[in-house]
């Protein structure tokens, strides 16, 4: 008879950060070390339920005796290991990063970008009003969601999302290279003209609203989105008998958004489309 | 392929009773106090003649108050609900082996099992979420076997896709366990300790060859035994199945041929190895475990059982009847007979989801009064004598809702109901009070609580610990301790005490689907879901789903050829019970004389106007995945639309 497996004991890693005693599991990265002893460290291709992919290098840090940065997002704790996160090396790195971002992507919607390019004195505006940028409409070629590439940093989470990592749908992928690589479905075609199958996974881990619900791209568009006005209340979804938790986002009485618990044991965050876009029919009012 | 342009039926909210006098009049807006008054009128000139239908999609605590409603203020066990047009023959098979009713495994574990079986189950589309752990236990090399008549998008992800004739499951399973006898890898210590009837098994599966079974279910006999070896081989297995198994005539036998090749092989009651029934609702499990079924009062305590009985009736102060009520499909034999007159059917639409509708609609108009709670109004409420507008119990109200896996989780209030629309539990309190029973509760939690006091295996389970632990899964009789993920452990202990009841074998003979196919009628419909939909559409053709094309008849290539007709061509598709016109679909996943329909759609295409109401003898459950039909091309002037 099998035995319930509890996974291999795990030891205690002890080591500094910026001069602090950490101690965290064997295994466990740089990133979820600061996070537990309440340092802040920005990120923006980082997801809890995602493998790290090491694309955006806003999370970067510096470990003595490391000829290079290193992205805490990745890279395991060991012991012994002294971790500065705040050095000016750190900082001018994380200043580039955000100018070079936000001078080619329109960050307005990434949650916490205007306050890291405050506390980082970047001026992504030094490279003029011809820096590159995409420039493209919103693609709105579906009643479910809107893909906006303007604000798409490659940070391949949705790419992941949709495939091994998650849904094993392999929708999209990245298509083309260097400057002109972007997140694709086959042949750029439309949603509707592709493998998609509207769970809307890649939607809940993008970092910058470049993948968006049409409800909230609606209401942005019309100036009637207020996250502040919202409640999210956490239930269970009406369909079939998997019991996926669903996180409802009101606003005026009316859900605008559906997410779901990244911790949550039946779903680590992901829906199918019956979740994640059936609520329609509570709000038929007449 | 394009989509055809659709006018889909979409439904608002139901926002005010509506009554009326006579089933002629159209309905008309009324008062809280006069619908609930006419219905009490409705239900008392009735007793002795009422049924409860009962919701698989509303919350526990409004399951437990509508089943305590039928048998304290109505005197009865005529309570059911939907479980019985899907699952009541795992629930019913299950018991009969283990004593309870409940899938035995975690969706965690089987991302950690050696072999998956998925039997009649396309859970890429209709289980989702639960096929993403699935698709994990692949990743960790986990090996999977589809068995089922289409090659699904399920079969997409397995090592080997058994596409069996429709109906054949039990030659297939009974070969399987002659297999696995004959190649000497029975678990002989589980057998012999866990379980009895080994030799009437052994000799019920002797005459079920693989090449016998080859010829009745159309599967190679070497992918037979590549199965039987790789299941009985697996350090841990995962059987998984969903209404391919129990949508027949014989659905328990079905259920009780799969458990027994757990049995054969020890794959129950360990972490990892289990039996996983892939519930189709969101609270068809919890609707049971609640007692609104005919036979069980809550927590699983059998109505036949005096002491249960003694418990609930000091519980609730009342006399319980000491016999099995009415399930939902007698129930509706009881309608045809006359000797049930009145019902009251809450979030349920009998109407569309019964097998052969036009009989169970005409059923319903014989009775005197019927009484609709729903937050729609549905085809079935269309009938009522009165509509009573209710709360959606996943979003407007306090509760819980219990799962596939049994995990009890809190389903939460988040947006107000319209117009005068009131909860559940509210509306059937005031009706009990009207008929003589006054009872108080302050919230769900009140519910839950008088619940927990009555349900030993539900006792642990306070809101809080649930709201803690995001959801506990049943058995849990203690505030203080979890059990494990997994049940059934009990069958491994070494001491005789501990290990209980053994599981015996079901010894269950092949009965073909009742609905032959002949010359009139040569081709096998089978019926399921897609992704995007959900039963009879009520609820999920609110939403633009870009996916959704609206009902087909799904042919193969080479169906199609034969009859001589083209995607999107309309065509007459009948059985011996009744026709419609769909268009035609041509889906590579279906064999000549397999078709394929969802109950998606009913009011584009009623595909209920077609299935055979062959019920299960021992759950209930009609035989919705095999009907014989025939398609013929409609004549030239009728195509104009």
């Amino acid at each position: 008879m099998t035995a319930i497996p509890l996974g291999v004991p795990r030891r205690l890693v002890e080591f500094t950060i910026d001069g602090e005693k950490a101690r965290v599991p064997e295994g466990a990265t740089i990133l979820d070390a600061c996070r537990a002893a309440g340092k802040d460290v920005p990120t923006l291709c980082h997801g809890d339920t995602l493998t790290p992919k090491n694309a955006c290098r806003l999370c970067v840090v510096e470990v003595e005796g490391a000829r290079t940065l290193v992205p805490a997002c990745s890279r395991k704790a060991e012991p012994g290991m002294e971790v500065h996160t705040d050095t000016e090396r750190a900082r001018h790195s994380r200043r580039i990063v955000l100018e070079l971002l936000a001078s080619s992507v329109d960050l307005s919607t990434t949650p916490e970008a205007a306050g890291w390019i405050k506390e980082y004195e970047a001026k992504p505006d030094r490279f003029g009003p011809e820096a590159a940028r995409l420039n493209e409409e919103p693609r709105v070629d579906n009643a479910l969601y809107v893909r906006d590439y303007d604000k798409c940093v490659l940070c391949y989470k949705c790419v992941d999302a949709c495939g091994d990592q998650w849904q094993n749908t392999f929708a999209i992928s990245v298509a083309g290279r260097g400057f002109d690589a972007r997140i694709a479905v086959e042949h750029d075609a439309a949603l509707t003209d592709s493998a998609c199958v509207y769970c809307g996974n890649c939607v809940e881990v993008c970092p910058t609203g470049a993948l968006s619900f049409k409800s909230e791209f609606d209401m942005r568009a019309a100036g009637t989105w207020d996250e502040s006005a919202q409640t999210e209340t956490t239930t269970v979804c009406a369909y079939c008998g998997v019991g996926c938790n669903l996180t409802l986002h009101v606003q005026d009485n009316e859900i605008v958004k559906v997410t779901s618990p990244h911790d949550n044991p039946v779903t680590h965050g992901n829906l199918c489309i019956k979740g994640r876009f059936g609520y329609q029919h509570v709000q038929n009012r007449g | 392929m394009s989509k055809r342009n659709r006018t889909p039926k979409t439904y608002t909210r139901l926002t005010h009773p509506l009554v009326r006098d006579s089933r002629d009049e159209p309905f008309r807006q009324a008062s809280w106090e006069e619908a609930l008054d006419r219905t009490a009128r409705g239900l008392e000139r009735n007793r002795g003649a009422f049924g409860m239908f009962s919701c698989a999609r509303a919350t526990n605590e409004m399951n437990y108050v509508a089943q305590k409603f039928a048998r304290v203020v109505m005197g009865t066990n005529n309570v059911d609900s939907c479980n019985r047009t899907c699952h009541a023959p795992s629930v019913a098979g299950l018991s009969a082996a283990f004593g309870s009713g409940g899938g035995t495994s975690s969706y965690e574990e089987i991302e950690h099992t050696d072999v998956i079986v998925m039997w009649g189950s396309n859970a890429r589309f209709a289980h989702p979420i639960f096929f993403q752990h699935v698709l994990r236990g692949i990743r960790n090399g986990a090996r999977m076997y589809a068995v089922d008549p289409r090659r699904t998008s399920t079969a997409e992800w397995a090592e080997s896709w058994m596409g069996l004739n429709v109906g054949t499951d039990i030659p297939m399973a009974h070969a399987i366990g002659r297999e696995i006898i004959h190649a000497g890898l029975v678990n002989e210590a589980f057998v012999e300790r866990a379980t009895t009837g080994f030799e009437e098994y052994r000799a019920l599966v002797e005459p079920w060859t693989l090449s016998l079974a080859e010829k009745v279910t159309g599967v190679p006999a070497r992918a037979i035994r590549e199965l039987a070896h790789a299941y009985a081989r697996a350090e841990r297995a995962q059987l998984c199945w969903t209404l391919g198994i129990t949508e027949h005539h014989n659905g328990t036998d079905n259920v009780r041929a799969l458990i027994n090749l757990s049995l054969l092989t020890g794959h129950v009651g360990r972490y990892g190895s289990g039996l996983q029934p892939l519930r189709g609702q969101n609270n068809v499990q919890g609707g049971g475990d609640m007692g609104a079924i005919p036979n069980r009062l809550p927590g699983f305590q059998d109505i036949l059982d005096p002491e249960s009985r003694l418990r609930f009736e000091s519980a609730w102060d009342t006399v319980i009847q000491p016999h099995y009520g009415m399930n939902l499909t007698e129930m509706f034999e009881a309608m045809e007979e006359g000797s049930l007159r009145a019902v009251y059917c809450i979030g349920e639409n009998p109407a569309q989801s019964e097998a052969d509708s036009d009989q169970a609609v005409r059923r319903m108009r014989q009775l005197d009064f019927l009484v609709v709670q729903d937050i729609f109004l549905t085809k079935t409420a269309e009938l009522a004598d009165v509509v009573l507008p209710a709360t959606a119990g996943w979003a407007e109200t306090e509760g819980t809702t219990t799962n596939s896996e049994r995990r009890v989780q809190r389903v939460r209030r988040a947006v107000a109901p319209p117009g005068e629309a009131r909860e559940d539990i509210d509306i059937l309190c005031d009706l009990a009070a009207r008929l003589g029973r006054d009872w108080k509760y302050a919230d769900s939690e009140a519910v839950w609580n008088e619940l927990r006091s009555v349900s030993p295996d539900h006792y642990g389970m306070t809101y809080a610990r649930l709201e803690e632990h995001q959801g506990i899964q049943w058995p849990c009789p203690s505030t203080d301790r979890l059990e494990p993920t997994y049940l059934h452990g009990r069958l491994w202990e070494k001491d005789p005490d501990a290990r209980g009841l053994p599981a015996p074998f079901g010894i269950v003979q092949h009965d073909p689907p009742v609905d032959l196919t002949d010359e009139r009628y040569p081709i096998r419909l089978t019926t399921g879901r897609r992704l995007d939909s959900y039963n009879t559409g009520v609820q999920s053709g609110g939403f633009a789903s870009p996916l959704r094309r609206g009902e087909y008849i799904e042919l193969c290539p080479e169906d199609a050829e034969r009859y001589g007709v083209v995607v999107g061509e309309e065509v007459q598709v009948s059985s011996r019970r009744g026709a419609v016109v769909a268009p035609v679909w041509i889906d590579t996943a279906l064999r000549p004389g397999l078709a394929f329909m969802t109950m998606h759609f009913p009011d584009e295409v009623d595909t209920n106007r077609l299935t055979i109401e062959a019920n299960c003898p021992i759950a209930g459950t009609a035989e919705f995945k095999a009907s014989a039909i025939r398609i013929d091309k409609l004549p030239v002037a009728t195509i104009v639309r």
